[in-house]
């Protein structure tokens, strides 16, 4: 009987819940080929991480567009905007990504994420306080998705009055990105996201104009400003930036969060750990990039020369998916690498990707959960899991989570 | 026998580590974390425990960081006998025993060598005696100097355009000061990164302010009534008035403390096999002398077997471990140093990173980026072989190079890159001043196939 070929093993809805013996299967074949026209998989660590620093290797969506696109990525549609430097090569990455930064980071704003912790743990207690008298919570819906919208909301300078608006045009949004949303699901749904897209833009070019007038201490103030060498942003680079930042700034941080509690709920001598030490949380969160990476693959690159990986050579041309899931627990490179072991001393994993992509937002990623995971571990009394696997979302590179019913006894 | 041998030098033997800094502390920590329970020494000259030193000559001088507080971190406790502030004078191999300055000796029976470089002086002694001039190497003189650029001078004068000279002329334009830096050679970094690359160096000096003099030396230095130094006078002719005068003229090793003791020790550093056991003057290996750091020459299989000396932080931390390693485990349990050489710098706004052994590169190609823009990835090549990449803001790009160093990839770079710019279709010469001449900081130095070499000048094997 013919099996299924593991690229569709991967987006199988039927693995979501544990993708990971598909990924084991797949590291036996390091460099996986299954059909003329489909993509190279890449799952072992060592592999990844050199493609990741190739410079044959392009980002470039007019490349992979060009190389026959990709079942994994038929949703990134712009709505008119230029590509984000997500999706772009040198040199322009390069300088959009500096600016961005110039807004974001050291050395221009070496205390804009740390200066925010404050803001974040009180987001955190008012969602911990609002779940009141209940006993039993959705932590997505009402924790591990308000919590990270709400931050990036602050840290790009949207009026607190306004993040209800706000929300009802980033949710439709971020629904459109399940790559399961392609032409054959409901139109209404891909007719909402063109047009929540469209009134977020027009929302974030009137706030663009307003900081561009009077700037504040904000994301959106210094990125329509562009001091500096690099000189500006254009508009549309202040929108499809902003757009990136404001998608990427949570999406992964929900199901960081999710998994994050997912995984303690299922080893909770470790949860009991963080409760009596929050400082453990810095570990747990990197232990948890490698065992349960947010992004679990990267399916947007293309090689621009033949280039050979362990004896085989993949075609100029061809399309890659970096496996960073399957790439993190290799037992090449991690000790015991099935286990979640917050303990262990070298935790280089591949969650955040490595390379001139590697995530923008990590700084502010790891802070989130940090803070999240440990308040979450010591204000519940008690907490279980309802129900183990709990619904994923269709997502097969956005993995996690759409639903985690927690039960606790009460709240500290 | 020689198994017993271990054993008990594991469990009480005698290990004396000559040199108090990153790689000496770096061993002691190796050999107590593989086991080692016997007497650990520490002999250092500085009268302090072991310190970083790259903040020195950058956030010291800018006043981010005080020049008292880059300790080395510890990874472990090492209980051992620190002899600080007190130099080794001398080495007898046969009664294993190193002489200390204050008439002390202290019996081995395993010994490492680690005590770097020292800060090659002006020359002239009565001029290096001016008050005003000074050197950089330790924190002493880097809370020195950094006191002098806050007083304010009119004019601060670097003699040598290396990375150090380049690294005091950067803070002194972030500190808003007139600084005018002289270089022999063409352009700054030559030594270290060849011309091509020194010319990017000196435009990124020049548009930061900086007045740079090159192809001239420094005559002589001049002081006033008082014994401060004035003003700077220069193989062109010109004078220029300075009142802080940087020397920054490359390193010396420290080996004349070995002078007789019959080890292979001279100018170059002491030469060592790839298992960091050092060698003596007829080119016979020891067996119970280790080195490392910047101190030891070592031949490295991936450069042909040269001896090459490293004045890399991450070399002096790699060899240390390796050389603890091998100083207590039995002979077919010993590690060779292999370790890819990289260093790192800052200057003017600009991160500059290099792998392997640029000044073995005949030639030059610009793979990714523009040497205009002063963001680019520039990768040598010698004899069809890729030997060295460096970057100037491209430092993600350079774990690829280094991978293609070590597999010996072909040279030109003929595949194409993204960002491959058609300034970067061809290789050019890579621009390197004549190798028979000294140079104040090439960073890594190739010093030939002999392992008792004891010349200063010497002639790589290049036709």
């Amino acid at each position: 009987m013919p099996h299924a070929s593991i690229a569709r093993q991967i987006t199988d809805y039927a693995n979501r819940a544990d993708p990971y013996p598909v990924y084991e299967e797949l590291r036996r074949t390091p460099v996986l080929h299954e059909e003329e026209g489909g993509p190279y998989l890449i799952s072992s660590y060592y592999d990844i991480k050199a493609l990741l620093h190739d410079p044959r290797i392009s980002s470039d969506a007019a490349n992979v567009a060009a190389a026959g696109g990709d079942e994994l990525d038929r949703t990134e549609e712009t709505g008119g905007l230029p590509p984000s430097f997500l999706r772009l090569d040198p040199p322009e990455h390069d300088r959009l990504r500096r600016i961005a930064n110039s807004a974001f980071g050291p050395p221009h704003r070496p205390r804009r994420i740390e200066n925010m912790r404050g803001e974040m743990r009180e987001i955190v207690t008012g969602l911990i306080d609002a779940f009141g008298d209940a006993r039993q919570v959705d932590l997505v819906d009402q924790f591990a998705y308000p919590f990270p919208v709400t931050v990036i909301c602050r840290l790009l300078g949207v009026p607190r009055e306004d993040e209800p608006r706000f929300r009802a045009w980033v949710d439709p949004l971020v629904a459109s990105l399940d790559p399961a949303a392609g032409p054959d699901r409901d139109t209404d749904a891909q007719k909402a996201a063109r047009e929540a897209r469209m009134q977020l833009g027009m929302y974030l070019a009137g706030l663009v104009e307003e900081r561009t007038r009077e700037p504040r201490d904000d994301l959106l103030s210094d990125l329509a400003a562009g001091r500096g060498p690099d000189g500006s942003l254009s508009m549309m680079e202040v929108l499809s930036t902003s757009v990136l930042l404001l998608i990427a700034g949570h999406e992964t941080t929900v199901n960081l969060i999710t998994n994050g509690m997912l995984t303690l709920l299922r080893h909770p001598e470790i949860l009991q750990r963080l409760r009596e030490d929050p400082g453990l949380s810095v570990n747990i969160v990197e232990e948890l990039l490698r065992y349960e990476p947010p992004v679990q693959l990267v399916p947007q690159r293309t090689c621009i020369a033949d280039i050979e990986v362990r004896g085989v050579t993949i075609p100029k041309g061809s399309r890659i998916w970096l496996v960073l899931a399957a790439g993190n627990r290799d037992p090449e490179r991690f000790k015991d690498p099935q286990r979640f072991d917050p303990d262990r001393g070298d935790i280089q994993h591949l969650g955040f990707g490595s390379g001139i992509h590697s995530c923008f937002g990590a700084p502010l990623a790891r802070l989130e959960a940090q803070i999240a995971l440990s308040e979450l571990a010591r204000r519940l009394e008690g907490p279980r899991l309802v129900e183990d696997p709990p619904p994923y979302r269709r997502n097969a590179v956005l993995r996690g989570p759409r639903h985690l019913g927690v039960a606790f006894d009460g709240l500290r | 026998m020689v198994a017993d041998y271990v054993e008990w030098l594991r469990r009480e033997g005698r290990i004396v580590i000559v040199g108090a800094s990153l790689a000496g502390l770096r061993a002691a920590e190796t050999l107590r974390a593989e086991g080692f329970a016997g007497e650990l020494t520490l002999v250092g000259d500085e009268p302090h425990e072991p310190y970083d030193r790259p903040p020195l000559s950058k956030a010291v001088l800018l006043g981010k960081a005080s020049p008292h507080h880059t300790e080395l971190p510890h990874r472990r406790e090492i209980d051992a006998k620190w002899r600080l502030g007190v130099a080794a004078t001398g080495l007898d191999l046969t009664a294993k025993r190193v002489r200390l300055a204050d008439g002390d000796e202290v019996e081995y029976d395993r010994l490492l060598i680690a005590t770097g470089v020292r800060a090659r002086p002006w020359p002239k002694e009565e001029e290096a005696r001016l008050d005003g001039v000074c050197l950089l190497r330790t924190r002493e003189d880097a809370a020195d100097l950094y006191r002098r650029l806050r007083a304010g001078p009119r004019r601060v004068f670097v003699i040598g355009a290396g990375f150090a000279g380049s690294e005091v002329a950067s803070a002194c334009r972030e500190m808003n000061l007139p600084v005018t830096v002289a270089e022999r050679a063409g352009a700054p970094l030559v030594g270290a990164l060849g011309g091509v690359v020194g010319a990017v160096a000196a435009d990124l000096q020049t548009e930061n302010g900086v007045d740079l003099r090159t192809h001239v030396t420094v005559t002589a230095l001049v002081g006033d009534a008082v014994g401060r130094v004035r003003a700077v006078h220069l193989s062109d002719e010109s004078v220029v008035e300075a009142d802080v005068v940087v020397v920054s003229l490359g390193s010396l090793r420290n080996t004349e403390w070995l002078t007789g003791s019959g080890l292979g020790a001279g100018p170059r550093g002491i030469a060592c096999d790839a298992g960091c056991r050092a060698f003596d003057f007829r080119g016979i290996v020891t067996d119970d002398v280790f080195v490392a750091g910047d101190v030891a020459r070592s031949p490295h299989a991936l450069f042909g077997y040269q001896f090459l000396s490293l004045e890399h932080w991450g070399n002096a931390v790699a060899q240390a471990e390796t050389a603890a390693h091998n100083m207590i485990c039995h002979g077919a349990d010993r590690r060779p140093h292999l370790w890819m050489p990289a260093f790192w710098s800052s200057m003017f706004g600009v991160n500059i990173k290099s792998v392997g052994v640029p000044p073995m590169g005949e030639q030059l190609m610009i793979t990714q980026g523009s040497l205009a823009e002063r963001r680019f990835v520039g990768v040598y090549g010698y004899q069809g072989r890729v030997v060295a990449a460096v970057s100037f803001d491209n430092t993600r790009w350079l774990e690829f190079y280094r991978g293609q160093i070590e597999r010996g990839a072909p040279f030109p770079v003929e595949y194409p890159t993204v960002d491959r710019r058609p300034e970067g279709r061809r290789p050019v010469p890579a621009g390197f001043p004549d190798p028979s001449l000294p140079t104040h900081g090439p960073m890594v130095t190739l010093s030939g196939y002999s392992p008792a070499d004891q010349q200063l000048v010497f002639h790589p094997a290049r036709h």
